[in-house]
């Protein structure tokens, strides 16, 4: 693990509600190396929309604490002047949702240019059209030069996203940030997209942060996998690891739930309770301590941090050593989170 | 006769264009849909976007007119049935989207007990008791019912579109993508719930969906769409390990493995597929690009193939 | 792009055939005719009844509508009574004075609009947004005359900077620099009153698109390119925005005739809003038809320019 591209340390976001400061990002460690997929998994609410948000400086009203090294520079708080110079150069974004994520009134040639003429302004109008056509072409787009005359609502929502990615990629970023980048797509799609993204990650030599809440989507794609919940990293391992040996019991439970594995028809595993809401976040202790109430309370850490039980492997909270599924108990435990919410 | 027995069913939708804005074509939205279910079955209807597979599920229970075909419920012929006749009761609908098809407006108890005012006479006191009953039936606490659905996460919210949905026992639900909009561990908890009031009730489910993972797990029978028509029916079973039609194929290898070990082979094996539906493409479609008319392959499976002779 | 210009303008007939008919009706069901109270109460009666036949009143209203119908065709608008000239030649000189004072009315609406919404929707919630979101309360609460009023009293009278009515200083030699020059002096008060009232709504408006799109997803993507805050604005989110404003330029012309009405009579400007008060007043009916007529239409092609202003900015309605 060598060649470490970003490297995030102690990083804590917070988001200013009423007159109080709240973290949706807390103690995060984390590094990505080249030509490695870092996923971040997590549901809604976790804080890795947040985490990514933070690299690429995109909060508009957000108090960063923290460090974040990108190359050995400290981009976080970096003045705007500055971050536009490593945004869309250096480190390319693709976001979730492509029939928004692309201005409508503009066309696609246009936007793919625009990330070419903001970074390498040496290149002449006709250059910069041949670059975008050869992008378009890169990301498996049919007939470039009919599609870069087109507006983005005369594209469907694959190939959207793939103009989504030529604009992230246009000037070969180092790292490529995708934030759910096939959620919004249909599996045909989504298989499709991800190949392109394996593809793309093979010949850029750039690190990818990829997040996720579908973990079928982290098995076909990551090197290394960080579980995120209510704004902390509970787990660190790479993949095989990490599905073959899940320690943390939130890593445990979001992997019976998935009904992929589960046997057709039986019951899936159920988390009590609801994830928090960033007001309502427990600070103190285990965060994930009031959603496993039958665990006794003892085992968790009073300040909990990660611990690497075997090489590159880490897990929050010491609870994981003493955690086990309640029996067949699980239609009662749900009555039960649900009437304590 | 099946329960709901759903014969050559198309929704047709007029294109307006023109300087006088008249009807020029129609977009064939279902076109020629035919599936029967049993009692106590869950049957899952499976497409990509633009399939019809919702528009499929809107028709039989009167939300989108029938351009022609049959819907039959139990014996009764429901086909573009508009009247809040007592067959409308006993089909109900889930939908897609928990924080969209609640009125934010509106308290649960009004939300829950909307269809059974529309078809009971209550008293204030009666329906406060059977809103109660439900909410405890859906898993929630029975002192919620005066709060707002803003005050419930997710999964509690489409608890409550699912109360609404039983409170008047009804024998069949038409489920539109009901846990698309949520995450895995809510989606598990709305799935499990599913199921045992399934039991409980002795419901029918039409389920709609695009996530295979959880068709798999929910269904006896799957019917593939593909631009309004069947590509191929069977058994869950047939489907997900003998699947014939190319569409299928596709669409099976498309579900991303959960272990990591089988990557490299998921991949290659979904190359192979994919090379193998664009070269067979023709084979597999007609001329507009169109499923053929579905030929029997066991008694369970069939299969859209061209006619063979 | 031509089809949907085509269609549009083939709308505009029935519109245009049904808003005439609406106004013939109400002509008719109005009390008294020009006969009635203008005419010497010493001529016999049996004549004037003989006049009334002569010109037609007792036609069945088809054939009235008609007759209407087909000189307004050939640009006979009728014979004012009041002032014993053709409506045609009557309006002719006041459609001109009309057409410049909303034409600057809307150059200024669109001045003080365009830079004062995109401040406020910038800088949301600074101060500098919430002084101008207070004037645009002030002006939405503000009856159009009282304000024009007190404009007239402290602009026109105690100050002196501006004249207090016509539409230019008589003695004048038509087409002289010092013509156009006191036109324009004549020009300045009403509309710039008249604008300062009716820009609010395009000031909100814009605010709360530029508000909105920013929080737009591509907003975020021009972001992560590393688009400079000035280009995002620029090139991202004022076009977008502009946009709708674009759609609201067809009521803006509505609104104006309404305002027209009152501007008019308080600046004492010769314009066609002045016309059909007074011809109202004066129960001067063909005047008062004709000008109801051409407001309608004006309201009707403000509309049609909307529509083809914005499918030439919006390429989602192009392609329709």
């Amino acid at each position: 693990m060598s060649d470490k591209l970003l490297e995030i340390k102690d990083l804590k976001t917070s988001f200013r509600i009423k007159d109080d400061y709240y973290a949706a990002v807390d103690n995060v460690h984390l590094t990505v190396n080249k030509n490695e997929v870092l996923a971040i998994v997590g549901e809604s609410g976790c804080g890795k929309s947040a985490l990514a948000f933070s690299v690429m400086g995109l909060h508009n009203r957000a108090k960063i604490e923290g460090n974040i090294y990108f190359k050995d520079q400290d981009i976080a708080n970096l003045p705007p002047n500055k971050l536009n110079k490593l945004r869309g150069k250096d480190m390319g974004m693709i976001f979730q949702d492509p029939l928004t994520a692309l201005n409508p009134l503009m066309i696609i040639g246009d936007q793919i240019g625009e990330a070419l003429l903001l970074h390498n302004s040496e290149l002449s109008k006709t250059q910069r059209k041949e670059r975008v056509i050869e992008l378009l072409n890169k990301v498996g787009i049919p007939r470039p030069e009919h599609v870069y005359e087109q507006f983005p609502h005369e594209l469907s929502g694959g190939m959207r996203q793939r103009v989504v990615i030529a604009i992230a990629i246009a000037n070969d970023p180092e790292l490529l940030i995708a934030d759910e980048p096939t959620t919004a797509l249909d599996v045909t799609i989504q298989s499709q997209i991800l190949d392109l993204i394996n593809e793309l990650k093979e010949d850029m030599d750039a690190g990818i942060i990829l997040i996720t809440h579908d973990l079928g989507v982290v098995a076909e794609m990551a090197d290394r996998v960080a579980v995120m919940y209510a704004g902390q990293i509970v787990e660190v391992a790479d993949v095989h690891t990490l599905f073959n040996e899940p320690l943390h019991p939130y890593t445990r439970s979001l992997f019976d739930s998935v009904p992929n594995k589960a046997e057709a028809k039986s019951k899936l595993h159920v988390i009590q309770g609801i994830v928090p809401s960033l007001q309502n976040l427990p600070r103190e202790g285990c965060r994930f301590a009031p959603r496993i109430p039958w665990i006794d309370e003892s085992v968790h850490e009073e300040h909990p941090s990660l611990h690497e039980v075997a090489p590159g492997h880490f897990v929050r909270c010491t609870c994981y050593k003493h955690f086990e599924f309640p029996g067949e108990s699980s239609e009662e435990e749900e009555q039960h989170g649900v009437s304590r919410s | 006769m099946a329960f709901l027995e759903v014969e050559d069913l198309k929704v047709h939708f007029p294109i307006k264009g023109g300087i006088f804005g008249r009807t020029i074509d129609h977009v064939r939205a279902v076109d020629g849909v035919s599936l029967s279910l049993e009692k106590g079955k869950t049957y899952g209807l499976v497409g990509e976007s633009g399939s019809g597979k919702t528009t499929t599920g809107r028709a039989i229970i009167g939300l989108e007119k029938a351009t022609a075909g049959t819907v039959t419920f139990d014996g009764q012929d429901i086909t573009n049935l508009k009247n809040k006749s007592d067959v409308r009761k006993d089909v109900q609908m889930i939908f897609q989207d928990p924080y969209s098809s609640l009125n934010p407006k509106k308290r649960v108890l009004d939300i829950v007990s909307e269809p059974l005012r529309n078809y009971e006479n209550l008293t204030k006191k009666e329906e406060r008791i059977r809103v109660q009953e439900l909410m405890e039936l859906v898993g929630l606490s029975p002192e919620s019912i005066l709060k707002y659905p803003h005050e419930f996460s997710g999964g509690q919210r489409q608890r409550i579109g699912i109360a609404r949905a039983v409170a008047l026992k009804p024998k069949l639900i038409i489920a539109d993508e009901p846990v698309s909009a949520l995450d895995v561990s809510v989606q598990a908890q709305v799935l499990n719930f599913m199921q045992d009031i399934q039991e409980e009730l002795d419901l029918t489910y039409l389920f709609i969906g695009h996530d295979l993972g959880v068709i798999k797990h929910m269904c006896d029978n799957i019917g593939i769409m593909y631009r309004g028509r069947y590509v191929e029916e069977g058994s869950t079973e047939e489907i997900f390990t003998n699947p014939q039609h190319i569409y299928t194929k596709r669409l099976v290898a498309a579900i991303p493995d959960i272990d990591p070990k089988n990557r490299e082979a998921q991949r290659q094996f979904r190359q192979e597929v994919k090379t193998e539906y664009e070269q067979s493409f023709n084979d597999y479609f007609d001329e507009e690009g169109l499923a053929y008319q579905l030929q029997p392959v066991t008694e369970t499976h069939r299969v859209a193939l061209p006619e063979k002779g | 792009m031509w089809k949907f210009t085509v269609r549009r303008l083939l709308i505009m007939i029935p519109q245009i055939i049904l808003l005439s008919i609406i106004i013939f009706v109400l002509a008719k069901m109005m009390p008294g005719d020009a006969l009635s109270g203008l005419i010497d109460p010493n001529i016999d009666p049996e004549r004037i009844e003989e006049l009334r036949h002569m010109h037609g009143f007792y036609d069945p209203w088809h054939k009235q509508y008609a007759d209407w119908v087909g000189g307004l065709m050939q640009g006979d608008l009728g014979k004012s009574f009041r002032f014993k000239m053709d409506v045609t030649e009557l309006i002719g000189q006041r459609v001109v004075n009309s057409f410049w004072l909303s034409l600057a009315t809307l150059i200024f609406t669109y001045l003080l609009a365009i830079p004062l919404g995109i401040l406020s929707g910038r800088y949301n919630d600074s101060l500098l947004d919430q002084t101008i979101t207070t004037y645009t309360y002030i002006g939405f609460a503000t009856p159009l005359f009282i304000f024009a009023l007190v404009m007239l009293w402290v602009f026109g009278f105690m100050v002196g900077w501006f004249p207090t009515s016509g539409s230019v200083t008589p003695g004048l030699e038509p087409g002289t620099f010092e013509y156009v020059l006191s036109k324009i002096n004549h020009l300045i008060l009403p509309s710039l009153s008249m604008a300062l009232i009716a820009t609010v709504n395009t000031v909100q408006y814009l605010r709360n698109d530029i508000v909105d799109t920013k929080q737009k997803d591509f907003i975020l993507t021009a972001r992560a390119k590393g688009a400079p805050e000035s280009r995002v604005y620029n090139r991202h989110i004022l076009r977008n925005s502009l946009l709708p404003i674009a759609a609201f330029f067809g009521f803006e012309i509505t609104s104006l005739i309404g305002g027209s009405i009152f501007i008019e009579n308080i600046f004492g400007y010769p314009g066609m809003g002045q016309l059909f008060l007074e011809s109202i007043l004066l129960r001067d009916f063909s005047v008062v038809t004709a000008v109801t007529l051409l407001f309608g239409i004006a309201a009707i092609v403000g509309a049609l320019l909307s529509d083809i202003i914005l499918s030439l900015v919006d390429p989602r309605i192009r392609i329709k």
